[in-house]
């Protein structure tokens, strides 16, 4: 019975299993081993150089602005995602008819693709031309059209950017904020009422905020990971057959020109894909720590 | 060993499964003989993709199975040079990494005795130590398309200088036209080494050295600034340069696209319009145009070597009256043949000509020794310059350091 039910979890676990290693594991060690060699054009290389596509890696200007790049649009994103999704959240609940319709209003866009949706926010909403909507709307006070795509100064791509994630995150969010918010006990809002609270900000700050708090740290740390792993908008919204701009170029769109574009350094790009992976597990592991992940209240 | 019904039936789905898994890769050896993969570009003229299978179709030799490949074309036959399921022959430029990399085949035995019948300007870049990796289908080029009624009506006269150029540019703007259209990168992209050559100066020197370490190369990167803060520069059009709809629709007066923009063009604007190459600039600068071909290229890995060189010399050397066909009938392109271009009734009157002119008297190619590393450095660095305004010295310095490091980095490899 014993050997019977082993064979049943193989059978079903086994083909996934095999499949995470043959597309997961198998080229993540490759790539690691590439990272030590001089892999130029060639996935199966003989020059070994050490260290040394970490060290230009680490040196390159372009990887290393690639980097401020994503801390810019991390700075912006979690906060503006954790806000709206939260706001969504607490209007959703307490929304007293067509509770359903408005919560699938708010996680459709989640079910949407970052390069559709990029491509309509780039040729019907942004359009840099005055017929654009976003242009549209700017010409009936009679202001003139702004390439919103293609302006450095001032950078109103970051508008474009920030706004095509955020519609479609802030859904997804909401629903895990909702789930928070559903297992705070009533009883603790009764107390307060009791106690003289007033429904608004001090509700929220003394009684929702902290009852949250273990959701809060997941959403934040999804965000985080997801920011630093941004790739399809930005590389949807700002490139074109010849290339990309300098000015908003995050990591992942700066190593697949580096691995996959014309040049094919795959042993420069396998080291900056560990660089960024070390990175992103630091900042992680710190994050939860400092958080607080995992730990209940009695664990102090 | 007896097998039972219910065995068979299960090693004959696993059969099939894994038949299935493995599609047709073009490759292996078909009822008819030899199979060939052969990989194009999505060309945008109506008509290429059946005429490309028509030709591979009356081959004989081998049953060769053309894929239309749209997307990012380069990436995908960059990587998939790297396996064994990419195409035995492909359209490209390969690139000198490719070459150096022995990722495809030596072709210069293909061109024996016609070699002189190619134009040089895009032959030179598919060849490197005297041999030659790819056979050169077509020439493409780009120029400035102008409107000659909206220059008339602002007092314009077609700009021969850069300064000029900046100048129209401003003048032809308004509220709702743009002066200048260089793609919605403000032309970092498409521009390349072109506003080099105009003012005299080359992307890599024929003895491979950085050929724009000159202060000529900063002041006349430096004007292309003027344009954008001017806001003479067209930016966030529906389609980029190649395509000529922001010219078609009035919402530029000037357009950098392609020679294959010119049937579209002059079908819709009849005689208001005309071409220049992009305008000189400084004492010693000249008119430039960037001139290149896609050239038919057969991958190393490919198991049928010989039977792919025996078919890209059938249909790109030998069958002359299929690239005739395949430069003027369908698209607009000069025949990379210097005899077929010669005799193309197409090419000998109105801006056609003048394109043709500007090929032969202007053109430039794309240096082989000017490898992707060096674009990405220099287009970044033009990117900066246009639209950050940043120091034009600095940034060339900083460029030619980098080129300067890519050119001995092939050296060595040599």
């Amino acid at each position: 019975m014993k050997h019977r039910s082993a064979l049943w979890f193989w059978v079903f676990v086994g083909p996934f299993a095999a499949g995470l290693a043959l597309f997961t594991y198998v080229p993540l060690l490759w790539s690691v081993g590439l990272s030590f060699f001089d892999a130029q054009n060639t996935v199966t290389p003989t020059h070994f150089v050490g260290l040394d596509n970490y060290t230009a890696m680490l040196r390159d200007d372009a990887f290393r602005d690639s980097l401020k790049t994503f801390l810019v649009f991390t700075a912006f994103i979690v906060p503006t995602t954790y806000v709206v999704s939260l706001t969504l959240a607490l209007m959703v609940n307490r929304v007293r008819w067509a509770r359903a319709f408005f919560r699938s209003v708010f996680f459709l866009p989640a079910a949407c693709s970052y390069v559709v949706a990029a491509l309509v926010w780039k040729m019907s909403i942004f359009s840099g031309v005055r017929f654009g909507l976003a242009n549209t709307v700017l010409g009936w006070f009679g202001t003139d059209s702004v390439a919103w795509l293609a302006t450095p100064d001032p950078p109103w791509y970051w508008l474009v950017l920030i706004t095509v994630r955020l519609w479609l995150q802030a859904g997804f969010y909401m629903i895990l904020f909702l789930a928070g918010l559903q297992r705070i006990d009533p009883a603790l809002y009764e107390a307060a009422a009791v106690d003289g609270a007033r429904p608004g900000w001090t509700v929220l700050r003394h009684i929702t905020l902290p009852q949250l708090r273990a959701t809060s740290v997941a959403v934040v740390l999804l965000l985080v990971v997801n920011a630093f792993q941004a790739f399809d908008e930005f590389y949807n919204l700002l490139s074109d057959a010849r290339g990309y701009p300098p000015y908003a170029r995050p990591p992942l769109v700066y190593l697949y020109y580096t691995a996959l574009g014309q040049g094919q350094n795959l042993g420069l790009g396998s080291a900056g894909a560990v660089i960024l992976a070390l990175v992103i597990a630091v900042v992680t592991v710190a994050q939860a720590r400092w958080l607080k992940l995992g730990r209940t209240d009695a664990d102090g | 060993m007896a097998v039972s019904r219910r065995g068979l039936l299960g090693a004959g789905a696993g059969v099939g499964l894994l038949a299935a898994c493995g599609g047709n890769t073009g490759r292996g050896d078909g009822k008819g003989g030899t199979r060939l993969a052969q990989w194009y570009h999505q060309y945008g003229e109506a008509g290429t993709e059946q005429a490309v299978k028509r030709y591979a179709a009356g081959y004989d030799k081998a049953d060769v199975s053309v894929q239309w490949r749209p997307g990012d074309y380069d990436r995908q036959t960059a990587a998939a040079l790297l396996t064994d399921s990419g195409p035995d022959v492909f359209e490209g430029s390969p690139t000198l990494d490719q070459i150096q990399g022995g990722q495809v085949v030596d072709l210069t035995d293909l061109l024996d005795e016609v070699k002189d019948d190619f134009n040089p300007a895009v032959l030179t870049p598919k060849t490197y130590d005297g041999k030659i990796w790819g056979i050169p289908q077509v020439i493409d080029m780009q120029l400035l398309y102008y409107r000659k009624s909206l220059l008339k009506a602002a007092g314009v006269e077609p700009p021969t200088t850069l300064d000029a150029l900046v100048d129209a540019a401003k003048r032809l703007t308004d509220s709702k036209v743009k002066g200048l259209f260089l793609g919605n990168d403000g032309g970092a992209g498409v521009l390349a080494g072109t506003p080099l050559n105009a003012a005299g100066l080359q992307l890599v020197t024929d003895d491979g050295k950085v050929g724009f370490d000159d202060p000529a190369a900063a002041r006349t990167l430096g004007k292309l600034h003027h344009l954008y803060t001017d806001k003479s520069l067209l930016l966030g059009a529906p389609t980029d340069w190649s395509d000529p709809a922001a010219f078609l629709q009035g919402l530029t007066a000037m357009q950098w696209s392609g020679l294959w923009a010119l049937p579209q063009i002059s079908k819709e604007l009849g005689d208001d319009f005309g071409v220049l190459p992009f305008p000189k600039d400084g004492p010693h600068g000249a008119p430039a145009v960037p001139v290149g071909a896609y050239g038919s290229a057969v991958s190393a890995r490919s198991r049928h070597r010989e039977a792919a060189k025996e078919y890209v010399k059938w249909l790109w050397v030998e069958r002359t009256d299929h690239q005739e066909d395949f430069a003027l009938s369908y698209g607009f392109h000069i025949p990379a043949r210097v005899s077929l271009a010669r005799k193309a009734a197409k090419l000998r009157s109105g801006p056609a000509a003048d394109a043709v002119r500007l090929t032969t008297e202007h053109g430039h190619a794309q240096p082989l020794l000017w490898t992707p590393a060096s674009q990405t450095a220099y287009q970044d660095a033009l990117v900066r310059i246009i639209k950050g305004g940043a120091n034009p010295e600095s940034e060339v310095r900083a460029v030619v350091r980098k080129v300067g490091a890519e050119l001995d980095r092939v050296k060595k490899k040599r």
